[in-house]
């Protein structure tokens, strides 16, 4: 993985002093919360409903062992002991104090961590796809743009004062684990007719209150030029976004408003500009140096098959059970991708303790090279796993607590932290996860309903991404009394779609009914080997609004 | 339940947090500020809820809270309880982390 | 109101005049309506000119007039908005604008270094900011990971330049 060099170093370290100053003017007074909260705000440090956040980034969800053990650290010393992975690959903690933070900004740069840019109306981290380097159908790594991406975006002079915050996604491979089509940018790595790399870019998807899937404005923007396509749109954005209304400011609406097409005219004559300057060309020097640091670790000559692996699935019905949801193929053989299931039954999707982070850091440390990674769907992949040990990786995660067999099964929901933590959210999420995962605990009924995802947020603003979830649940408030209204239909992947509104909202009773309902009626109309999502394209919403509402 | 408070004649307290280490406190009535809801002091009427505000002002001044407002509680056997789910559970904490916040730290915590 | 000019806290030798006011003697900075308005009147007096550009007004609006001007100010209505660090780039880099660029509105310390790297020389602050604060802020971070317009080397130059000296170190 990435490694800072001196320069990076000198960055991280003085925006640590950076921060450390202004925290020391707000305790002193020299500051006033309307001229602090700015600052706090660029540095992933929000108020929530009980107590301080702050927001940890997690470079396209790419971590170290040494770096999740700091994490722990962190949990342990300045927290309660846990933290919350989140669906942008980041890492959050719901209670430190604002006189710690500096102490904890300090601690984490010396794992070449940081909170810059989690929050503000600036360039967030770049997010991208969990089995990076690891997916058999890979064109090239995704982190090695994701961090040239990050670097230019740092502390990026134009574009710290954008009309609303932006995010970037990068997806290495065809299927598309990233959701690059509901992100400001999504940039699809392709190759071309003469073999050469480039992007293929998206522009103005995005979910909150008004959810759009992004358009397709470039077939190939070479590799050298991708910064400058990049900032051509950034400064067509910056000059255009909307900054009258909150709710328009995203690019989304710009790209809504002017058509998809005006905007590709407006960001291929800015481009055309920036590129004649040269500035921004991309040296394949720089390329190769970063690109180095994602070369493939060490894979020994493996057999595809392991018989320790055979033999194990063949006495442990649990271990199975674990290898047929948890477990994807390698590219290399005789190599596997594990999955590490943040939804336990009853739990808080993607709350980790800092016990089971020091146990996630053992297990990466010995069995996958070293290195892990944050999915945005809240879970933790351990991405180069050989076959043979995975009984043994089973076996330790399960001592942590860690070995819970449900990936993109129903139980593995997200979740937004929702009104148990949240200062904007009009209603619980959490608690809602936690009763449909209690409903579905039966193993084998998981398995036979299949791939089903359900997302909830707890408002508007989306962060459980309920509109892309197969199942989505957004928590209303109507006067006073929590509501929540599902969609149908919605899907992050290469076949991104926007769910459609069932119907009239359920009560708090209500809703896991509901949820059961739709899965029912799912099940007594999909023909052979169809998941959820394939029968809902097929069937539509009809048969699910009847059997939901026909009866009340 | 977003709403700090609704309109018309209520019985109101004040919550801010605090600057330093955020934890949630409510405006006493010889004021301090106290951790517990159950120390708050509680007002009707919208004039005795403006005076309750600029009761808080000094310590927004002098930097030992932050982001004061009034929301809604009703008197329920001698106790004061949240009217609403948010404050609720900002007095007593997660309800999926029953361990954690004032729920698990202090006495007369409702849920 | 205070004025920083290339780093030096200065009197301001411009009078910013309302649309409706009289001009003074001397330098006047005036709004993009009142420049395309009375152009040929301003220029006819012979005093060095400036204009200020609202948010949402955009340096292509007087791109032809550049050479008659001696300053452009962008507006800041509120520090939020960051449109005018375009307007400063496209000024210097796209019309190649060599005058003075001037931040002035809701001009905060902690955007001091992002505006000299856009290419803003002059900025009016507060008049709570002094030389140290300025020197602080403006040079909070001593480099940059992206080319702008201060022309100073990015993260990625510096690199090669290392790469090239180790290099030819080894050959020696």
């Amino acid at each position: 993985m990435y490694r800072y060099d001196e320069f990076d170093h000198q960055l991280v370290n003085e925006r640590v002093a950076q921060f450390r100053g202004q925290v020391a003017r707000r305790l002193s007074g020299e500051l006033t919360e309307d001229e602090f909260k700015p600052l706090r705000l660029m540095n992933g440090v929000y108020l929530q409903l009980h107590a301080y956040m702050l927001r940890v980034a997690i470079p396209y969800g790419t971590l170290s062992s040494k770096q999740l053990r700091m994490l722990a650290h962190i949990g342990r010393k300045y927290d309660r002991g846990y933290g919350h992975f989140t669906t942008r690959q980041n890492l959050q903690y719901n209670w430190p104090a604002l006189k710690d933070m500096p102490d904890v900004l300090h601690d984490l740069a010396t794992v070449e961590m940081h909170a810059i840019q989690t929050s503000g109306n600036c360039i967030r981290n770049v997010t991208s796809d969990q089995y990076a380097g690891a997916a058999k159908d890979e064109i090239e790594d995704p982190r090695i743009v994701s961090e040239i991406i990050r670097q230019w975006s740092t502390f990026h002079p134009e574009f710290s004062f954008l009309p609303r915050k932006f995010k970037i996604a990068v997806s290495g491979t065809p299927d598309d684990r990233a959701a690059i089509r509901v992100h400001d940018i999504g940039i699809q790595i392709v190759r071309d007719g003469k073999g050469e790399i480039g992007y293929e870019i998206y522009v103005g998807g995005g979910l909150g209150r008004t959810p759009m899937i992004g358009k397709k404005i470039a077939d190939f923007v070479p590799k050298e030029d991708l910064l400058a396509y990049l900032e051509a749109i950034m400064r067509v954005y910056n000059m255009y976004g909307r900054r009258d209304n909150i709710y328009k400011a995203r690019i989304k609406i710009l790209v809504h408003e002017i058509g998809a097409e005006e905007m590709k005219r407006q960001v291929d004559a800015e481009f055309a500009e920036i590129r004649k300057t040269g500035a921004l060309h991309l040296p394949a020097e720089e390329v190769a140096r970063i690109q180095a640091y994602f070369a493939p670790p060490a894979y020994e000559t493996l057999p595809d098959e392991s018989t320790e692996l055979n033999k194990a699935v063949v006495a442990d019905r649990d271990f199975a059970n674990w290898v047929k949801s948890n477990v994807a193929a390698h590219k290399v053989p005789g190599y596997a991708i594990v999955n590490i299931s943040l939804k336990p039954i009853g739990g808080t999707p993607g709350d980790c303790s800092s016990e089971q982070m020091d146990a996630v850091a053992d297990i990466a440390e010995k069995y996958s090279f070293d290195e892990l990674r944050v999915t945005h769907e809240q879970n933790l992949t351990l991405a180069d796993v050989r076959k043979k040990d995975l009984p043994a990786v089973h076996a330790a995660l399960k001592a942590a607590g860690l070995a819970t067999a449900n990936i993109n099964l129903i139980t593995d929901q997200i979740a937004c932290p929702g009104l148990d933590y949240c200062a904007l959210a009009n209603a619980r999420s959490i608690p809602l996860a936690q009763q449909i995962s209690e409903r579905f605990a039966d193993l084998d009924r998981q398995h036979d309903i299949g791939e089903l995802k359900i997302n909830t947020s707890g408002c508007i603003n989306a962060c459980g991404h309920h509109h892309v979830g197969h199942i989505g649940i957004l928590g209303v408030d109507k006067k006073g009394v929590e509501y929540y209204q599902v969609t149908l239909g919605g899907a992050a992947d290469e076949k991104t779609a926007i769910g459609d509104i069932v119907g009239p909202a359920f009560t708090e009773e209500q809703i896991v009914d509901a949820i059961e309902t739709i899965v029912t009626t799912y099940l007594g109309l999909r023909q052979p080997g169809e998941r959820f999502i394939d029968t809902y394209r097929r069937i539509g919403i009809d048969p699910f609004k009847e059997s939901l509402y026909a009866t009340h | 339940m977003a709403q700090h408070s609704r309109k018309g004649a209520q019985i109101q307290a004040l919550t801010a947090n605090r600057l330093a280490d955020g934890i949630v406190v409510y405006l006493t009535a010889d004021n301090r500020w106290s951790e517990s809801l159950q120390d708050a002091d509680v007002i009707e009427g919208k004039e005795a809820g403006e005076a309750l505000l600029a009761r808080a002002q000094p310590a927004i001044d002098g930097n030992i809270v932050v982001e004061p407002y009034l929301f809604e509680v009703v008197r329920e056997d001698g106790n004061i309880r949240a009217a609403s789910v948010r404050e609720t559970i900002r007095q007593a904490g997660p309800t999926v982390r029953l361990d954690l916040g004032k729920q698990a730290e202090l006495p007369g915590v409702h849920r | 109101m205070q004025l920083i000019r290339n780093g030096k806290f200065v009197a301001d030798d411009f009078a910013t005049v309302g649309d409706e006011d009289a001009l003074p003697d001397g330098a006047v900075i005036v709004s993009l309506e009142r420049w395309q308005k009375e152009r040929d009147a301003l220029t006819a007096r012979n005093t060095l000119l400036g204009v200020r550009l609202k948010s949402g007004q955009e340096p292509s609006a007087i791109a032809d007039d550049l050479d008659k001007l001696a300053v452009v100010a962008l507006e800041f209505p509120v520090y939020r908005n960051g449109r005018a660090y375009s307007y400063a780039r496209l000024l210097r880099e796209r019309h190649g604008y060599k005058g003075e660029v001037r931040a002035v509105g809701n001009v905060l310390r902690d955007q001091f270094h992002f505006m000299v790297r856009c290419g803003f020389d002059a900025l009016e602050v507060a008049d709570n900011i002094t030389p140290e604060i300025w020197a602080e802020s403006v040079g909070v971070f001593s480099l940059s990971y992206q080319p702008a317009t201060d022309g100073r080397e990015p993260v990625l130059s510096l690199r090669q330049r290392l790469a090239a000296r180790a290099s030819a170190r080894e050959a020696v």
